[in-house]
């Protein structure tokens, strides 16, 4: 079976950072168990004015636009047929993946009755004229969907093990769990041969689950500007309009394509692997259509409303607004430059920017200009800061696990494969 | 980038985003024409009628047995926490009387609770239908069994009435319901329209309250501000109040006509309309994803490549 | 036998004497330590005098004075002054009577203490009351020129009283309506507690000088405080708890009275402290409605069951404020400290990778060799 152009990161995995990480992960795991037990505001400072605080802004709200490299990525590869841009796919779809799942975890941790969720599934529940409805059921189906687009990367480590570092580890433990090695060890095989008899059924449908995975995001992202269409006397007129699904549309792109040039720099950098050059300068030249389309709309709407004025008046609203505007707009003029674009010094510096100005626009949608009147006001707690940070924390994690455990990271072409450490 | 991918990124550009665009356009473009529904069930507040004695704030905890949070918040002259002295509407408190005092002769009560909109936004933007209104009383209610906790309610809620409890592990949305799962059911009012001395609270069916509020406003024009509030705020509320100084000062927010769940539902249902459009985009993506993979595969087998995978 | 014993004869114990000195004493809102300086003023051999005149009156007032239960006030506040004029007390009468009013007047001209009671009519030059051919209204004036102060008991002679009432036929008023160039005291009331006037008297007769008096000539010690905010069924009105009807069971069970009239909350006086007859009874604690006499407003103007409208709540009302300025928890300093922290340390890390990430166009040898470099 030919897998050429992914390959296994072969590396040690308990690094010094995996141990950072998992304590950040543990400390942000026992804050959500504080939650469970004394209630939300035990740990956060979200308030009845502020009924959304910085796990929705942030985890769900911003985290899925970032998530959404994998979503940006395949719209290239299998809508617009750029092949050579296969290599990125399937770090995109881990990335996604975590982002989004744990989007999920972060809402679990949100809602106050997560018990009462199945009645997700209940057609007589169903109330179609919410968007968080539709945020829910897509992002539920987009997480299902990129576990099985990541399933071939599973499946073909599956196919090539031959479950020696289990068996060294049963044979090391022999009888102490009550375990037999060898039942064991058949039971594995079968799954290796399932996975050999399913690889062949799953590439035949797999085109239709991954345009699945286009669509999806296509309409939740939307859906998650949606959500504060209906909050029209709360959120500061420079950010409520009816175009708000759209610019998160495109927001979600921009955000999604700058982030697969980061996660391929960022990874390339600390794995010690040659840069993918050739693809991010590709990459890096679609970006500034999108931000120019966005950032059109966004003008072109405060002039139709009226809200030119608000926007330049220099109040606080209007740092935020420009500071957003800024990041962005500064971060393509950089991309205009066909030099700029093929260093990796500005490709990062730009993505960096508009990473950092498109995730701004989602938290002054949500968070900076709310405002829910009545003196209320809002932010996060320490507790809360550290749920959220113990979250990225075990996405980063179990990013850095993965790859060194499946094929992910695009193959190194010309070079014999690092020594390998296990198979 | 060449001239075919900016086209191929147009194209795409414009069917992602065709229903997008064209729905604010929509939604702008026709509001709703059907008016309140005046046979509802409701309350008019009048607060100049209002004596402050918090009758209606101890008949609501105690017909909806919200013992749990006395002295939930403690007011500064009880540091024995013995009074129940809310500052707000919380978790424990569906209605409170608060009073506004500018000088010794600018000054009225008001009471908090909810308004039970003829177009509620939180009905509008529950997921899975936990707070519905009734179709007959009108009456906006909350269904715990349902909620997930998500407190979309709160967000959309131009009043911030809907309350959520945070200090308890297992919490739930408190709003008002009219008493519809207790008092209502054996008396045939609400407990605070009962228990009020001066019959500042009256409760009945929107018709009535209307009318009764525009003779008290021509019967006593200099006693009122010539506003009812609510007859048309967000599409109107079932909840109406009468004041002597303008509501803003009561606290409550000075709205436009228009409800927002209007407008949401209208961009909501546009994209979504029949689900036409997600349907057209999955099966205009397929066809393009598979003929993209045949192309692939065709250009490989001509070089003798592997076919790709995808 | 002790001069206090001479004074009061058999009437008043010393024990009675120093326990009324000690009422009047809370009622004047004075320390406890005060009551010696009260009751040694009350003995002071120099009893001021003092002229009581009726107008438009049921002697109601004086009544309330006599007939308590226990007449321990009465017996000390006769003893205490030189009650030269009181036409329902006076052992003499016509002639004899004026001459000995005429009397004390020219005697102790400017130093006399004038108490009046009831209103005084001025329709028609005041026809409509007249003592010993003399009208209300040249008697009060005549009275009054040489008062050192003038006392109004009662709230016919403090604000013209149901002699008052629409329509008003006599054109009856208060004192303070008529006297304008002395210090008038008003103890309204329907009657008044005796132990207000006591209390008065006392005040005067042990610091040489007059109370502290509200906008309405009141002493502020007895009617500084709403009824509302001291009456014993406040905890039912604070909780809702209103009686229905008379003799419905929510009265019986001694509910608030608001609902059925009570002008408690508007009501400025001490019954719901003080009370009556020295036996613990006020209207409100038999089961009647505060009606309100101690306010020119109220009684008289409004009916007994009418619902009077609260104009200033008092603490325990404790309302909510409408705009509660903040709500929420804002940024803690450390929160921000940690936040700020990592912010700079992602920024400082951020800029420390952009300078080492290769700037210009470069191949993938290149790039690769230099991976490959750093590898080893």
């Amino acid at each position: 079976m030919s897998h050429d152009e992914f390959q296994v990161h072969r590396a040690k995995i308990l690094t010094p950072s995996f141990w950072v990480l998992l304590t950040l992960t543990l400390i942000g795991f026992a804050l959500i168990a504080v939650r469970f037990i004394w209630g939300i505001g035990a740990v956060s400072n979200m308030n009845d004015g502020y009924p959304w605080g910085i796990w929705i802004t942030y985890d769900v709200a911003t985290g899925t636009a970032i998530a959404c490299g994998g979503y940006a990525v395949a719209i290239l590869v299998y809508i617009r047929n750029k092949m050579h841009y296969h290599p990125l796919i399937r770090s995109a779809v881990l990335t996604s993946l975590f982002g989004y799942g744990l989007a999920g975890l972060s809402v679990m941790v949100d809602v106050g009755r997560p018990w009462n969720a199945y009645n997700f599934f209940i057609p007589s529940q169903w109330q179609i004229n919410s968007a968080m409805f539709e945020v829910a059921l897509c992002v539920m189906a987009y997480t299902t969907v990129l576990a099985i687009e990541f399933l071939p990367a599973v499946l073909s480590r599956l196919q090539q093990t031959n479950w020696n570092s289990a068996r060294t580890f049963l044979d090391r433990h022999h009888g102490r769990f009550g375990l037999d090695t060898e039942i064991i060890l058949a039971k594995l095989e079968k799954l290796r041969q399932w996975a050999l008899w399913v690889q062949p059924k799953l590439d035949k449908v797999l085109i239709f689950i991954i345009v699945l995975g286009i669509t999806l995001p296509t309409m939740h992202q939307s859906s998650l500007g949606s959500l504060m269409l209906i909050a029209s006397t709360k959120l500061h007129p420079l950010w409520h309009t009816g175009f708000l699904p759209l610019l998160f549309l495109i927001n979600c792109l921009f955000i999604g394509y700058s982030i697969a040039i980061l996660e391929s720099i960022i990874s390339s950098y600390a794995f010690k692997r040659p840069f993918e050059s050739e693809q991010l300068t590709g990459l890096a030249s679609i970006t500034p259509y999108l931000t120019t389309i966005w950032l059109s709309v966004m003008v072109g709407d405060l002039i139709w409303r009226g809200q030119l004025g608000n926007a330049l008046s220099l109040d606080f609203y209007s740092g935020f607004f420009l500071l957003e505007f800024g990041l962005v707009a500064s971060g393509s003029i950089i991309l205009l430059f066909r030099r700029n674009r093929q260093s990796m010094r500005w490709l990062f510096v730009t993505a960096v920017l508009i990473v950092l100005g498109g995730a701004l626009y989602r938290f002054n949608v949500y968070l900076i200009g709310f405002n829910p009147g009545q003196g209320w006001r809002y932010f996060p707690s320490l507790a809360e800061l550290m749920i959220t940070v113990g979250i990225v924390a075990f996405e980063i994690l179990a990013y850095k696990v993965l790859v060194k455990l499946f094929p992910v990271l695009p193959r190194l072409h010309g070079h014999e494969e690092p020594a390998s450490v296990k198979a | 980038m060449g001239g075919k991918s900016r086209r191929d990124f147009l194209k795409l550009a414009g069917l992602a985003g065709a229903g997008l665009v064209a729905a604010p356009a929509l939604a702008v473009a026709g509001s709703s024409t059907s008016g309140p529904n005046d046979e509802e069930l409701g309350m008019l507040y009048d607060a100049t009628k209002c004596v402050g004695c918090k009758a209606c704030m101890a008949a609501c905890k105690r017909v909806n047995g919200d013992y749990n949070a006395l002295a939930y918040e403690q007011a500064q002259f009880d540091p024995d926490m013995l009074w129940d002295a809310p500052k707000d509407l919380t978790g424990s408190t569906r209605t409170i009387i608060k009073l506004f005092k500018e000088s010794p002769k600018e000054w009225s009560y008001v009471k908090y609770s909810c308004m039970h909109c003829q177009k509620p936004s939180c009905v509008s933007v529950c997921p899975v239908a936990a707070m519905v209104k009734d179709k007959i009383t009108g009456i906006v209610d909350y269904k715990k069994n349902a909620c997930i906790g998500c407190r979309y309610c709160q967000v959309a809620c131009a009043y911030n009435i809907p309350k959520f409890q945070w200090d308890k592990a297992l919490p739930q949305i408190v709003k008002c319901d009219l008493c519809k799962n207790t008092f209502l059911k054996s008396n045939g009012t609400s407990a605070c329209a009962d228990a009020c001395p001066t019959n500042a609270i009256m409760f009945g069916k929107r018709k009535n309250l209307l009318a009764e509020a525009k003779k008290r406003l021509t019967e006593h024009p200099r006693q009122y501000v010539n506003h009812i509030y609510g007859e048309y705020e967000l599409g109107g509320t079932n909840h109406l109040y009468l004041s002597a100084l303008p509501i803003k000062k009561l606290g409550l927010p000075e709205l436009q006509k228009d409800a927002p769940a209007e407008f949401s539902e209208k961009i909501q249902h546009t994209i979504y309309k029949g689900f036409i459009a997600p349907v057209a985009l999955y099966g205009t993506l397929c066809f393009i994803a598979v003929r993209n993979m045949k192309k692939q595969e065709s250009d490989h087998q001509s070089k003798g490549d592997q076919p790709h995978e995808p | 036998m002790s001069m206090t014993g001479r004074l009061f004869g058999g009437g008043i114990s010393r024990r009675d004497f120093i326990k009324t000195c000690v009422a009047a004493t809370a009622v004047m809102g004075l320390p406890f330590g005060l009551a010696s300086k009260v009751a040694a003023a009350a003995q002071a051999p120099d009893r001021p005098p003092v002229i009581w005149l009726h107008f438009q009156e049921c002697t109601g007032c004086s009544e309330s004075l006599l007939r308590a239960n226990h007449p321990t006030p009465a017996t000390l506040l006769l003893e205490m002054i030189s009650l030269d004029y009181h036409e329902t007390l006076m052992a003499g009468s016509g002639h004899q009577a004026e001459k000995s009013l005429h009397d004390s007047m020219k005697a102790n001209f400017g130093k006399y203490i004038l108490i009046v009671e009831g209103a005084i009519p001025t329709k028609e030059n005041g026809i409509y009351c007249k003592v010993g051919g003399k009208t209300a209204l040249e008697s009060l004036r005549s009275a009054a020129a040489g008062a050192a102060a003038v006392i109004s008991i009662g709230t016919c002679a403090s604000f013209g009283g149901i002699q008052a009432a629409a329509p008003n036929p006599t054109g009856a008023v208060g004192v303070k309506d008529i006297i304008k160039d002395k210090p008038i005291i008003n103890i309204p009331g329907c009657p008044p507690s005796p132990y207000n006037l006591l209390s008065t008297v006392l005040y005067y007769l042990t610091f040489k000088k007059l109370p502290e008096l509200d906008q309405l000539g009141r002493p502020k010690f007895a009617y500084g405080r709403r009824i509302h905010e001291h009456c014993e069924r406040r905890p039912h009105f604070d909780a809702g708890r209103f009686a229905k009807a008379y003799g419905h069971p929510t009265h019986a069970e001694g509910y608030c009275l608001y609902k059925l009239g009570c002008k408690g909350p508007a009501t400025y006086a001490n019954c719901s402290v003080q009370r009556f007859n020295d036996v613990g009874v006020w209207p409100v604690s038999v089961g009647h409605p505060c009606i309100g006499c101690t306010e020119p407003d109220i009684m008289f103007t409004m009916t007994i069951a009418d619902k009077v409208q609260i104009h200033e709540p008092t603490p325990f009302d404790s309302y909510a404020p409408v705009d509660l300025k903040e709500q929420g928890t804002g940024a803690s300093p450390l929160t921000t400290g940690l936040l700020g922290l990592a912010a700079g340390a992602a920024l400082g890390a951020g800029a420390m990778m952009a300078r080492k990430l290769p700037d210009g166009e470069q191949s993938a040898e290149q790039t690769e060799e230099e991976s490959h470099g750093r590898k080893e």
